[in-house]
C-alpha cells in the first residue's frame, strides 16, 4: 500500500509541472501588461517607471526563463509578493486556504452523507414516497444557483428568523470564539453543498440499482441474508465503487464553488481572495493562489484514488 | 425520430421542461418586439420600487429602472451567452474528440494527455485563471466558460469516436481511397453528431449556470447593460432591503436551469435502452405473488413439492410465461435432474421455489411450492429467509458474477453462516475453513482470505458449493454449477456433490442441459420445453427409450464419444418466444411428427406415475417398456 502511494505521489508530479505550465501560459496572454502597471503605480505610471517596473518584474525576459523562474522560487517557497496586500502571496494564501477548507471539507462531508443517504433510501424505495420527494428535492437542489440559494438562506433564517449570522466567520477572524464557528458555518456551509447533494444522491441511486440487479446480490439472498444487510452491505459497498470517483470530482467542485459562497457569505477563504485579486489585476496573487488550489485538489484526488484501491480488491495495487 | 419524441414526452416532467424553456426562449426572442421601458437608463427618483406597481410590474431596481424590462433582456442575454458557449465548447470540444478518436496513437495520447491536465482543474478556478487574463467581461466570460468545458465534449467525443473508428465501415471507407477529412466528415460525424447534441442540451443549463456565475462576481456583463447573473450580483447589496431585486433574476436562472435539466434527463433517459426495459429497477427481496387461479391442495409427495407453478415475466403489456403448469418433486437423498435448452425456464423455475425471481419484472401467478407440505408462496418474508440457504440452498452458474468480488470468500461462507446461526466470528471462521476442505480446495486456510478473482473458476465454483452447504440443507438446487468449467473439473464438481448427496441424505435438483451429466448423477429427469415439462421418467428409461420427439431430438444432438462419424442432427428451428405461446404443443412447429391435433388443445400427460410424456404421437407408449 506504501508502495501504491508513492507511486501514485510520483505520478503527480507531471500533473503539477502541467498545472503550473497552463497557469502561467494563461497569465501571460494578459494583453494589458501595461494596464497592470497602472494598476500598480496609480498616478506615478510614467514611461520611465513603468519600464524600470517591467524590468523588475523581470518581463524584459523570455517567457521561458521566467517561468523557470517563478517555478523555481515556488520550489523554495517563494510564490512572490501581492502588490495589493503588500505582502507574500504564500502568507497571504496559507491564511485564507484554511478558512476555505473549513468550509468545503464541512460542505464535503454533509454532501457525501446526505448524498448517498438519499441515494440509497431512493434505491431501497424505488418509486415510493421517499423516493418521489427526494428526487424532486434533488432536482431543485441541482437547478438553483448556490449564490441564490445562499442569498435567500440569508434573508430566510439570518434575516427574518433571526436563527443565524448574516455572514462572516467571525468565531475564527476577529476574535471569536471556536465553539461560535458551526452557527457561523451552517449556512454557508448548506448552501455550497446543495448541489454536490444533488449529484450524488442521484449517482448513487442509479449505481445502487444497477447493483441490486447482480447475481451475487441475488445469491446474498439466497443465502439467507437479511435484506437491510443485503442493501447496506452487500449493494452499497459495491455501488460505492462507482461512487467515490464522482466524491472526488464533487470535492473539486466544493473547493471552487467555494467562490460564490464566500462571496455571498463575506467567507475569509480563497475564492474571495482571487475575486479580489482578479479585479486588482494583481497577477502573483492570482497565480499563486490557483496553482495551490489546483495542486491540493490533485492531492485530494490522490487521496481518492488509494481509498478505491482499499475498497476495491481488483484494483492492482 | 418520431419515437424518440414520443418517448420523451410521455415522461411528464421532460414535456414540463421542454414547455417551460420553450416560452422562456420565445419571450426572449421576442423582446425587442415588446412595448417595454429602456432596461438601462436609470431614474433614480423610482429607486426600489415593490412588484405590481402601475408600470412596474417586477418594481425597480436601485437605479429605478424597471425590473421587468431588465429580466426580459438580462434572460435574452443570459440565453445568449449560454447557447453560444455550448456551440463554442461543443464544436471545438468535438473537434479534438474525434481527431484523437479517429487518429489514435501518438496524437491521441498527445491530445489526451494535455485534456487530462485540464480536468485535473477545478474547472470554476480555471474560467477564473482565464478572466483573470483576458480581464472582466461578458465576452471574455463566454470564452472562459466554453473553453473550461471543452475538455469535457473532446473526453466525451473521443469516447464514441474511438469505438466507431475500429469499425468495418470506416476501414471500408478508407479501403476505398477516401481521405481522412472526407471519412471524418461524411462517415465518423454523422454518427456522433447525435452525441454532440446531447452533451450541448445537457450542458448548456450549466453554462448559463457558470456565466451568470461570473457575472455574479462582477467578472462577467459590466453594467449597464446586465446578464441575469450581475443583475443579481448588484441586488445582492440591497438583499435586506429590497428582496425583490434578488428574487426576480435568481427564479428566472432557477427555471431555466431546472427546465433544461428536466429536458436533458428526459432525452437521456429516452435514448438509454435499459431504461427503456426497465432493467434498472429494483429487484424486491422477494418475488411478487399474484396468484390467479385455485392454490393445488398438498399431496404428500416429496420433501420439496412444486405444483403447477407459473412463473411470467411482465415486460411492458408484454406476458412472457416462462414457466407455465410445472410439478416436480424432489424426495429425500434424491437426485432429480431437469433438462431444457437455454430459455426453457428450467432456472426461473428452480429460482421460483425461493422467491428469488428478479421482480419486476417477475411474477407468479399460479401453483404452489411446498417445503414439507408448507406452501413457501404463501410465507411470510422472515419465515422465507429462514429457509433460505439454510433449508433449501442454491448453486449458481458462472461463480464470478455470483459472488461478490469485494468481499473475501471466507467472509461470504462466515455470512452464510451466521445468517442462520448466533455463532462468534472465530467458530464460523473454523467452520468456514472446514467446509473448504469438504470441497476438496487445496490450502483451506490461506485460500480463504482470498477474494473471488484471485481463484479459478474450479475452485471459485466449489467455493459456491461450499456456501451451498454451510447450514446443512434438506434441499441443494444447482443451477448448472458445471456449465462454465471444463471438462476435467466438471467430473470432479460432479462426484463431489454425488458423494456430499449419499453421505448427508441431501436432495438435489439438478439444472442441465447436458444429458451425461444427469447419467451420472440422477435417478430421475424431467425435460422441459417452453416453459411446460415434456417428459419425466427414471433417468435409465429415459435415456433408453425417450418418449417424447423432443427428448429425442435432443439426445440425438449429443456427439458421442468414439462413435464414429456421423451427422450431428441439430434441431431446426428455435424454441418459441414465451410471450407468444402457440395452443397445443409448443414443440409441434419444429417436431416432424406434429399433426393438426397437436396445435389444437391441450396436450394431456401420458403415462404412469413413474414415466410420463406430454405428447399425442410419443415415441412408445412409457407403460409398455415398464412393463
Amino acid at each position: 500500500m506504501g508502495a501504491y502511494i508513492l507511486k501514485r505521489l510520483i505520478s503527480a508530479v507531471p500533473v503539477l509541472l502541467g498545472i503550473t505550465v497552463i497557469v502561467f501560459l494563461i497569465m501571460s496572454m494578459i494583453p494589458g501588461a501595461p494596464a497592470t502597471a497602472t494598476a500598480i503605480l496609480g498616478s506615478y505610471a510614467t514611461p520611465e517607471n513603468v519600464e524600470k517596473l517591467d524590468r523588475d518584474r523581470g518581463l524584459d525576459k523570455p517567457l521561458v526563463t521566467r517561468y523557470f523562474i517563478w517555478l523555481g522560487n515556488m520550489l523554495t517557497g517563494d510564490f512572490g509578493r501581492s502588490f495589493s496586500l503588500n505582502r507574500p502571496v504564500l502568507d497571504e494564501i496559507l491564511d485564507r486556504f484554511n478558512a476555505t477548507l473549513v468550509l468545503a471539507g464541512v460542505a464535503f462531508v454533509l454532501c457525501t452523507l446526505l448524498g448517498i443517504l438519499a441515494g440509497v433510501v431512493s434505491a431501497a424505495r424505488q418509486n415510493g414516497f421517499a423516493d418521489k420527494a427526494f428526487t424532486f428535492v434533488v432536482l431543485i437542489g441541482i437547478s438553483v444557483p448556490s449564490f441564490f440559494l445562499g442569498m435567500m438562506m440569508i434573508l430566510t433564517f439570518a434575516v427574518n428568523l433571526r436563527l443565524l449570522p448574516v455572514s462572516g466567520m467571525d468565531a475564527i477572524y476577529g476574535g471569536g470564539d471556536l465553539p461560535d464557528l458551526p452557527r457561523y458555518l451552517v449556512m454557508p456551509a448548506l448552501a455550497l453543498a446543495v448541489v454536490a447533494t444533488g449529484v450524488i444522491a442521484r449517482l448513487s441511486r442509479s449505481a445502487m440499482l444497477e447493483v441490486l440487479r447482480q447475481d451475487y446480490i441475488r445469491t446474498a439472498r439466497a443465502k439467507g441474508v437479511d435484506e437491510r444487510r443485503v442493501i447496506m452491505g452487500h449493494a452499497l459497498r459495491a455501488a460505492m465503487v462507482s461512487i467515490i470517483p464522482v466524491l472526488g470530482i464533487q470535492a473539486g467542485f466544493a473547493l471552487s464553488g467555494s467562490v460564490y459562497i464566500e462571496i455571498v457569505f463575506q467567507w475569509p477563504g480563497i475564492g474571495r481572495m482571487l475575486v479580489d485579486a482578479i479585479l486588482k489585476r494583481d497577477i502573483l496573487l492570482v497565480q499563486g493562489g490557483v496553482v495551490f488550489v489546483a495542486a491540493a485538489y490533485v492531492f485530494f484526488n490522490i487521496a481518492v484514488e488509494v481509498a478505491q484501491s482499499l475498497l476495491d480488491p481488483r484494483i492492482k495495487t | 425520430m418520431s419515437g424518440f419524441l414520443k418517448l420523451l414526452f410521455r415522461n411528464r416532467l421532460a414535456a414540463v421542461g421542454a414547455v417551460i424553456i420553450g416560452l422562456i426562449c420565445l419571450v426572449a426572442l421576442a423582446t425587442p418586439l415588446l412595448p417595454r421601458a429602456d432596461p438601462d437608463v436609470p431614474a433614480t427618483a423610482d429607486r426600489f420600487q415593490r412588484p405590481f406597481r402601475p408600470g412596474h410590474l417586477l418594481g425597480t431596481d436601485h437605479l429605478g429602472r424597471d425590473l421587468a424590462s431588465r429580466l426580459l433582456w438580462g434572460t435574452r442575454l443570459s440565453l445568449a451567452v449560454g447557447v453560444a458557449a455550448a456551440l463554442i465548447a461543443g464544436t471545438i470540444g468535438s473537434t479534438i474528440g474525434i481527431v484523437a478518436g479517429y487518429f489514435g496513437g501518438r496524437i491521441d495520447n498527445v491530445i489526451m494527455r494535455g485534456v487530462d491536465m485540464l480536468m485535473a482543474f477545478p474547472y470554476i478556478l480555471l474560467a477564473l485563471a482565464i478572466v483573470a487574463a483576458l480581464g472582466p467581461g461578458l465576452m471574455n466570460a463566454l470564452i472562459a466558460v466554453a473553453a473550461v468545458n471543452i475538455p469535457f465534449f473532446a473526453r466525451n467525443i473521443r469516447g464514441v469516436t474511438v469505438g466507431l473508428a475500429g469499425r468495418e465501415f470506416i476501414d471500408a471507407a478508407r479501403l476505398a481511397g477516401k481521405g481522412h477529412t472526407r471519412i471524418i466528415l461524411t462517415e465518423l460525424l454523422p454518427n456522433v453528431a447525435s452525441m454532440i447534441v446531447i452533451a450541448m442540451s445537457t450542458t448548456a443549463g450549466w453554462m448559463i449556470l457558470e456565466t451568470a456565475g461570473l457575472s455574479f462576481l462582477g467578472l462577467g456583463s459590466q453594467p449597464p447593460v446586465a446578464d441575469l447573473g450581475s443583475m443579481l450580483g448588484e441586488a445582492r447589496a440591497a438583499l435586506i432591503t429590497s428582496p425583490h431585486t434578488s428574487v426576480v433574476p435568481g427564479v428566472m436562472i432557477f427555471l431555466i436551469v431546472m427546465s433544461i435539466n428536466l429536458l436533458g434527463d428526459g432525452v437521456r433517459n429516452a435514448l438509454d435502452p435499459r431504461l427503456r426495459s426497465g432493467a434498472l429497477t429494483r429487484p424486491r427481496a422477494v418475488t411478487l405473488v399474484e396468484r390467479r387461479g385455485a392454490i393445488p391442495a398438498a399431496d404428500q409427495k416429496g420433501l420439496l413439492n412444486i405444483q403447477d407453478l407459473e412463473t411470467q415475466f411482465h415486460v411492458g403489456d408484454r406476458v412472457y410465461r416462462a414457466v407455465n403448469a410445472v410439478s416436480l418433486h424432489v424426495n429425500p437423498g434424491e437426485a432429480l435432474g431437469i433438462i431444457a435448452e437455454s430459455g426453457s425456464g428450467k432456472s426461473v423455475t428452480a429460482l421460483s421455489v425461493m422467491g428469488l425471481v428478479a421482480s419486476p419484472p417477475g411474477v407468479i401467478t399460479g401453483g404452489a411450492v411446498r417445503y414439507e407440505g408448507e406452501d413457501l408462496l404463501a410465507a411470510t418474508y422472515r419465515s422465507l429467509r429462514e429457509k433460505r440457504g439454510d433449508k433449501v440452498a442454491y448453486i449458481f452458474q458462472d461463480p464470478l458474477s455470483t459472488l461478490h468480488p469485494l468481499f473475501r470468500v471466507g467472509d461470504q461462507l462466515t455470512e452464510a453462516i451466521q445468517a442462520h446461526h448466533k455463532e462468534p466470528d472465530d467458530a464460523a471462521r473454523a467452520r468456514a475453513v472446514e467446509l473448504l476442505k469438504a470441497v476438496r480446495i487445496p490450502n483451506a486456510e490461506s485460500r480463504i482470505r482470498n477474494y473471488p478473482h484471485q481463484m479459478s473458476g474450479g475452485m471459485r465454483q466449489r467455493v459456491g458449493i461450499a456456501m451451498a452447504l454451510a447450514n446443512d440443507p434438506e434441499v441443494i438446487i444447482a443451477d448448472e454449477p458445471t456449465t462454465a468449467l471444463d471438462v476435467t473439473v466438471q467430473a470432479q464438481i460432479l462426484s463431489l456433490l454425488d458423494d456430499l448427496r449419499r453421505e448427508r441424505g441431501l436432495a438435489i435438483i439438478f439444472i442441465t442441459h447436458d444429458f451425461d451429466v444427469v447419467a451420472q448423477l440422477c435417478e430421475r429427469v424431467a425435460v422441459m420445453y417452453a416453459g411446460k415439462i415434456v417428459e419425466e421418467g427414471p433417468t435409465g428409461a429415459i435415456l433408453a427409450q425417450p418418449a417424447h420427439p423432443y427428448t429425442r431430438r435432443l439426445m440425438a444432438c449429443l456427439p458421442e464419444l468414439g462413435g464414429g462419424k456421423r451427422r450431428l442432427a441439430a434441431i431446426p428451428g428455435l424454441p418459441p418466444v414465451v410471450s407468444d405461446l402457440p395452443p397445443g404443443c409448443a414443440f409441434a412447429p419444429r417436431c416432424d411428427k406434429a399433426t393438426a391435433a397437436c396445435r389444437a388443445g391441450e396436450i394431456p400427460f401420458d403415462g404412469d406415475a413413474a414415466h410420463r410424456v406430454h405428447c399425442l404421437h410419443p415415441e412408445f407408449a412409457p407403460m409398455e417398456v415398464l412393463a
